[in-house]
């Protein structure tokens, strides 16, 4: 089983730091849709079915989606003069690891914490939509609240955009 | 009602995709070159020369008058006159063509040459399959191609050969007639003239001898 | 016998693999399905580009090719060897890493989703309990290819085409979604094989398929309009129509490649039309109760058959949607009402058994069609048209 987990590790990181190294942006984004099928196929290699098809429906059928659109309708897809590197990066990789090793600190404790169960228990998509409007069910409607928020105000901008050029 | 439209179109469709198999009005594909539509009887695609009798070259109507050569547009006709003569359908000496030729990768199918001929000898086929190969001298027909006879005349243009004839026929009977009108007369003249010469003077004896020279 | 007729296809496979050692008969097994999926589909494709054709044909007024073997039936081999030979013309502006795996991604996203339909009586690839997400899953991996085509071509017109075609087919992505949530509602099971088998049962001579209930009919009515749309299949082929008039997010491939878009998109539509079956006609189950001594595969692909026929059809009669005309109608009309028929599912689900849930849900409906109907015309203006002009 870890070679094929290396093997998907291998996969998102290489699709991370293309998104990241790469000079075009839209192929940085098409090298973080591998990433997203990346940690998709992850899910599925711990047998979390249900996670893993919506991370493929969701992110690579409609954030990836949405990020392409981003980038060209803000002709953000010219290579920048300056180069892709900015100069302060010194700094940035040092926050960046400095984070790192906080998460990975957190969850590495955290897993010291939980002491662990023979068998993982194998979840079905059924009782996920039972906890979702069974015990979780204020978390569901205030996402859906924060959704139906995010539409219309996309939908009022928008508009105003329209109503402001007249 | 939303929708209905959507209904009525597929149902004339389906029509049509059932009636296809069955009636042919509704399958109007003529599958070339198995099957061919005939041509229009007003059909014309390039020129022909017709030809009375069996011999096309004998028999051929042109008189090399060249009108037609000079008519075309496109001066797409070449003719060749002749030296001697040879006689006509109604037996007049008549020059001919030792050549006719009609380049069709130039005529335009415009039918002048038809219209001014005053021999009814160059009339327009309905042959189209003409494609060939031959870059140089495959698209220019000389005068035996072209030559085709009143029966191939009469299958491809019915109505307008039997006009034709018809016409033909009228002016010949018309020359037959005048002919016939000459020799008579001719005849009757030299009738008149040998029972002039034969016959004896009335009985004019008082009139001298001498007259009768 | 008729048991065996049934389950040739399992029995061979079971034979087959029976040949190996123990160890390796599972994947085996899974390679020999794998195998079938890749034979099976395409040979269906060509046999529907040629109905196609000749139905179009027929439609309107004319033959269909009739040339190449009996009745035309050997031109998707012509077709085949054309593309296979044709020159192979990319821009030497295009992005070509891109531009080649635009259509290697469609073609590997849709074979995918051929994984979990059930096309016949134990005859699925992967049973997976979230077999439906996954099929919508790869449905969505598509877009991002159609979108990848169009951007590497490097043309203006190709790029417009892939935008519009991706925002076409994410609005009819929903309503593909929604209209699937009523029948997961009333099965209780996202697994597609579970949905075939409660669609199974007969009253009578009668079978339970999904269509045959009011909400199941209006489900499928928005499940097909979308469908259409995903595919870009006409009357929603403005993005691949556009071909025709200037260009379309395959306009800079040619050869094998275009072939495979080709195949992508016609593979896009079997695959649809399966889950299609699968979800409201019933799957692999046999129209009428006396007719089950024919094999399950064969109504499986006799109705996938008939949904091709349908959409030839609709390709024939209807005249193409302008953009505008078609995210109005998803959103303003289809989304709309597949909410309704959601709402519906549920009151059918919890009403209990009788004629009561017939009359009320089949009243419902009825009333929101005619309403909604009555609602479009009004707005629209026969008239005169009016012009707005840009400033």
């Amino acid at each position: 089983m870890t070679v094929i987990f290396y093997l998907i590790a291998a996969i998102t990181v290489a699709g991370g730091l293309a998104a990241v190294l790469l000079k075009n942006l839209v192929h940085c984004a098409l090298a973080v849709t591998i990433a997203f099928g990346g940690i998709a196929l992850l899910f599925l290699s711990l047998d979390a079915q249900f996670a893993g098809f919506v991370q493929i429906l969701v992110y690579i059928g409609a954030v990836a989606i949405l990020i392409v659109f981003a980038i060209l309708l803000t002709r953000g897809s010219d290579v920048p003069k300056d180069g892709v590197f900015s100069p302060t990066w010194l700094t940035g990789v040092a926050i960046a690891s400095a984070v790192f090793a906080v998460m990975g600190w957190a969850v590495i404790n955290s897993v010291n914490a939980i002491p662990q169960l023979a068998a993982v228990p194998h979840v079905t998509v059924h009782d996920i939509g039972v906890a979702l409007v069974g015990s979780y069910v204020l978390p569901l409607e205030i996402l859906a609240l924060l959704l139906t928020a995010a539409t219309v105000g996309a939908v009022i901008v928008a508009m105003h955009e329209k109503g402001g050029s007249e | 009602m939303l929708g209905e439209g959507i209904l009525k179109g597929m149902a004339e469709t389906a029509k049509n995709f059932a009636g296809s198999f069955v009636s042919k009005e509704r399958l109007t594909t003529v599958e070339y070159p198995e099957e061919r539509i005939a041509p229009a009887e007003n059909a014309r695609v390039f020129p022909f020369l017709v030809y009375d009798t069996e011999n096309w070259e004998s028999g051929l109507r042109c008189v090399a008058c060249q009108i037609c050569e000079k008519e075309c547009p496109p001066k797409c006709i070449y003719i060749d006159k002749s030296k001697d003569k040879k006689p006509d359908y109604v037996g007049k000496q008549q020059f001919y063509p030792t050549r006719f030729d009609i380049d069709i990768s130039v005529c335009m199918s415009c039918q002048i040459c038809v219209e001014v001929c005053p021999f009814e000898a160059i009339k327009m086929d309905t042959q189209f399959e003409l494609a060939t190969d031959d870059r140089f001298g495959g698209l220019l027909l000389d005068r035996e191609q072209l030559a085709k006879s009143n029966e191939y005349y009469h299958e491809i243009h019915p109505t307008e050969a039997s006009e034709v004839d018809a016409r033909l026929a009228e002016e010949k009977a018309k020359v037959e007639a005048k002919a016939k009108a000459a020799e008579a007369a001719a005849a009757k003249a030299a009738a008149d003239a040998a029972t002039k010469n034969a016959a004896p003077a009335p009985p004019t004896q008082a009139k001298p001898e001498g007259g009768q020279d | 016998m008729i048991d065996k007729a049934d389950q040739i296809f399992v029995l061979l496979q079971h034979w087959l693999v029976s040949f190996l050692p123990l160890a390796l008969q599972q994947p085996a097994a899974v390679l020999l399905g794998v195998i079938g999926i890749v034979c099976v589909f395409p040979a269906i494709f060509a046999l529907t580009t040629v109905f196609e054709r000749k139905g179009l044909g027929r439609i309107q007024n004319r033959l269909g090719p009739n040339r190449v073997g009996p009745f035309g039936f050997m031109q998707p081999i012509a077709d085949a060897i054309k593309s296979l030979t044709k020159e192979d013309v990319v821009p030497s502006t295009a992005n070509g890493p891109v531009h080649f795996l635009a259509p290697v991604g469609l073609v590997v996203a849709v074979f995918m989703g051929f994984a979990v339909l059930p096309v016949g009586r134990n005859m699925v690839l992967v049973d997976m309990d979230a077999g439906l997400l996954f099929f919508f899953a790869m449905g969505a991996s598509t877009e991002v290819s159609v979108f990848m085509a169009g951007w590497s071509s490097r043309n203006k017109y190709s790029l417009l085409g892939a935008m519009r075609a991706v925002a076409q087919m994410i609005s009819y992505e929903v309503v593909l979604l929604l209209s699937s949530v009523a029948v997961v509602m009333i099965t209780g099971s996202l697994s597609l094989t579970k949905i075939v088998e409660a669609q199974n049962q007969y009253t009578g001579i009668f079978p339970h398929w999904y269509i045959f209930t009011p909400w199941g009919l209006a489900g499928f009515v928005m499940y097909a309009i979308a469908a259409t749309a995903e595919t870009n299949r006409s009357p929603f082929d403005l993005p691949e129509g556009e071909s025709e008039l200037v260009a379309g997010y395959h306009t800079e491939y040619s050869g094998f490649k275009f072939a495979l878009f080709f195949l992508g998109e016609y593979l896009a539509m079997l695959s649809i039309s399966g889950l299609g079956t699968t979800l409201f006609l019933g799957g692999w189950s046999a129209p009428l109760s006396f007719l089950t001594f024919m094999p399950s595969w064969f109504w499986f692909f006799s109705k996938l058959m008939m949904s091709i026929f349908v959409f030839i059809w609709m390709r024939g009669t209807l005249p193409r949607l302008r953009q505008d005309q078609l995210m109005n109608f998803a959103w303003k009309f289809v989304l709309p009402f597949t909410l309704l028929d959601l709402f519906v599912t549920a009151l059918w689900r919890f009403m209990g058994q009788g004629l009561l849930r017939w009359i009320v849900c089949s009243v419902i409906l009825l009333a929101a069609y005619v309403i909604m109907g009555r609602v479009a015309m009004v707005r629209k203006h026969f008239g005169p048209r009016r012009y707005r002009y840009a400033e």
